[in-house]
C-alpha cells in the first residue's frame, strides 16, 4: 500500500488506496488466470472432446454477459445459507462476500475469456513441426511445453496478460454487487470513483477518473506496440 | 465548481433539444419520469397503482436507486420528472443549483430504520448492542457518504456508542435495497433497513426487526420536487399532488412510514 497520510501529486490518500487496491487485484487476478487460463487453453486447443464447444462457450460468456449477472450468481454462492457459501464458511470460518478473495473469484470469472483466448491462439500459431521435432528429440510433453511451444507463444501470453490486468482494472459491476466498497479491502478505484460523483467531489472523481483513463491507455499501447514488433525467434 | 457551470450549459442543451424532440410528436399519452429512492422500490407499486386508477391515461416511468447518484444525474441533465428522494438535502440542494422548482418542493414520508437479520439464531431484543458482540461478524447499512439511509444508521451506532465496535464489521451498500439484500442473502449477519422494506410483500416475514428509536437519528425526511423538466409536465405535478392525498398517506403509513403534517 502507498503512505496514506498525506496528499501526494495532489491526490487524496484514499485515491491512493484505491488505485493501490485496484493494481493489486489486477495484479492477482493475472496471475491466477496465467497458472490457471494457460493448461485450460492448451487443453481447449488440443483435445478433440465433443464438450469443447460448450466449454469454449461457457468461457467466452463473461464478454457479453452483464458483470452484475456474474455478481448476483456470486453473492447467491457465497451466502452462508446454503452451498456452496456454507462450506466456505464450514472451512474458513467466514463468507467470500465482502473479501479481496471473493473479488479476485469475481473478477478471475470477469476477465477469463480475455486471457484464455489470447492464449489460444498464440498457443495453435506456433508450428507444429517445431513441437513435433521437440518429441521426435525424445523430449516429454512438459518439457515441449515449457521450453519450446511456450517460448515461440510468449508474444500471444503476454497480450492475454495484459488485457486480463487492463479488464480487471474496468471491473465494477461485479465489485459493486460482491464487494460492500470496504475502504482498504474491496473499494476498488471504480467503485471509489462512483461514490466520488455521489458526493459532488468532483476534483476527486476527475482524478481517478484520469489515471485509470491513463493507465488503460498505456496498457493497450504497449499491447499494440507488443503486436507490431516482429517477433525475432516467431519464423526463423 | 466549474463543473456546476459547465453541467447547467450541458443541462440547458439538453433541455433544448428534448423539447424539440417532443414538440412534433402527436401528444400520445402524458408521461412523467420519477427517480424514486430505493426504499420506495416496492411502496411505489401501491402508490403507482392508486395514481393510475384515476389518471389511467398517464404513463409512468420508474427508477428507483440511491438519492446520491439521482442527484448526480439530474445535475447532469437526467431527464426525470419527478425527484423523490430519501431527504431533504438532495432536493434543496437542485433547488439551490437552479435544477428544480423551489415551490414544488415537499415531505411526503418520514422514513423509519430498523436492525434487521435473516438468521433465525441471533437474538435481535439487544438491538444495535448485540452487533458489537462476537454473534455479528458482518454488518450491512447502506453508505452513509451519500445514502440518506446510511447516514442514519451511522447516527444511530454513535447515539449508542457503537460506532467504533461495529466499523470493522460494516460492509456498505450502494442504496439500502442493496443493504437489504446483503442481509436477505445471508452475506451480512444483520443490517440496518428501512422499515419499508421488511414491511413490503416481498420482505414481509423474512427473518426478524426491531426498530431503532427516532431519537438515536437525525429525522429520516424525504422530499419530493419537481425538476425544471417536471415544473412543466402538469401529469407530473398532478402525480406529486396525489402523494398528499389521503389514499397516497395511508399507503406510505401501511409501509411503515411516518407521515409529515
Amino acid at each position: 500500500m502507498p503512505p496514506a497520510d498525506a496528499l501526494f501529486l495532489g491526490i487524496p490518500p484514499g485515491l491512493w488506496q484505491a488505485l493501490g487496491l485496484t493494481f493489486e487485484l489486477a495484479a492477482v487476478t493475472t496471475l491466477v488466470l496465467f497458472v490457471l487460463g494457460l493448461p485450460l487453453a492448451y487443453w481447449l486447443n488440443r483435445s478433440r472432446s465433443r464438450w469443447i464447444p460448450i466449454i469454449e462457450a461457457l468461457v467466452t460468456l463473461p464478454i457479453v454477459l452483464p458483470p452484475t449477472v456474474i455478481g448476483f450468481y456470486l453473492l447467491v454462492a457465497f451466502s452462508p445459507q446454503h452451498a456452496p457459501g456454507s462450506w466456505w464458511v464450514a472451512l474458513t470460518g467466514g463468507t467470500l462476500s465482502f473479501t479481496f478473495t471473493g473479488l479476485v473469484i469475481g473478477s478471475v470469472f470477469y476477465s477469463l475469456p480475455f486471457a484464455v483466448q489470447p492464449f489460444q491462439a498464440a498457443l495453435k500459431g506456433v508450428s507444429p513441426d517445431l513441437l513435433q521435432a521437440g518429441q521426435t528429440l525424445g523430449a516429454s510433453a512438459l518439457s515441449v511445453f515449457f521450453r519450446v511451444h511456450l517460448p515461440l507463444a510468449q508474444r500471444g501470453v503476454a497480450v492475454g496478460l495484459t488485457l486480463a490486468f487492463a479488464h480487471t482494472l474496468g471491473e465494477f459491476g461485479v465489485v459493486l454487487m460482491i464487494g460492500g466498497a470496504l475502504p482498504g479491502r474491496t473499494k476498488v478505484a471504480s467503485i471509489a470513483l462512483y461514490d466520488e460523483v455521489q458526493k459532488m467531489n468532483d476534483n476527486v472523481a476527475h482524478a481517478y477518473a484520469a489515471v485509470l483513463l491513463l493507465t488503460s491507455f498505456a496498457l493497450l499501447l504497449a499491447m499494440a506496440v507488443l503486436q507490431r514488433v516482429k517477433a525475432p525467434n516467431h519464423h526463423p | 465548481m466549474g463543473m456546476l457551470k459547465l453541467s447547467g450549459g450541458v443541462l440547458t442543451s439538453l433541455a433544448f433539444l428534448g423539447g424539440l424532440a417532443g414538440m412534433p410528436a402527436a401528444r400520445a399519452a402524458e408521461t412523467v419520469q420519477i427517480a424514486a429512492a430505493a426504499d420506495l422500490v416496492y411502496c411505489l407499486d401501491a402508490l403507482n397503482t392508486g395514481f393510475l386508477k384515476s389518471e389511467p391515461a398517464v404513463e409512468l416511468k420508474v427508477s428507483t436507486g440511491s438519492s446520491g447518484n439521482f442527484f448526480a444525474q439530474i445535475q447532469h441533465g437526467a431527464p426525470y420528472d419527478i425527484f423523490l428522494s430519501a431527504d431533504l438535502l438532495y432536493p434543496r440542494e437542485l433547488i439551490a443549483a437552479g435544477l428544480a422548482d423551489p415551490g414544488s418542493l415537499s415531505s411526503y414520508a418520514i422514513g423509519r430504520i430498523v436492525v434487521w437479520s435473516a438468521r433465525a439464531d441471533l437474538d435481535l431484543s439487544a438491538g444495535l448492542a448485540l452487533m458489537a458482540t462476537g454473534a455479528v461478524k458482518r454488518f450491512a447499512i447502506a453508505n452513509p457518504d451519500h445514502a440518506p439511509y446510511g447516514r442514519a444508521a451511522k447516527q444511530a451506532l454513535e447515539h449508542a456508542g457503537l460506532w467504533e465496535a461495529v466499523a470493522p464489521k460494516l460492509v456498505l451498500g450502494e442504496n439500502i435495497v442493496q443493504t437489504a439484500q446483503f442481509v436477505e442473502t445471508g452475506n451480512a449477519d444483520a443490517g440496518v433497513v428501512a422499515l419499508s422494506l421488511v414491511l413490503s410483500p416481498r420482505l414481509a416475514g423474512v427473518g426478524r426487526y426491531v426498530e431503532i428509536s427516532a431519537e438515536a437519528h437525525q429525522p429520516l425526511e424525504q422530499g419530493a420536487v419537481l425538476t425544471n423538466r417536471g415544473a412543466r409536465n402538469d401529469a407530473a405535478r398532478r402525480y406529486l399532488a396525489f402523494l398528499k392525498s389521503k389514499e397516497a398517506r395511508a399507503i406510505f403509513d401501511r409501509f411503515g412510514f411516518r407521515l409529515p403534517d
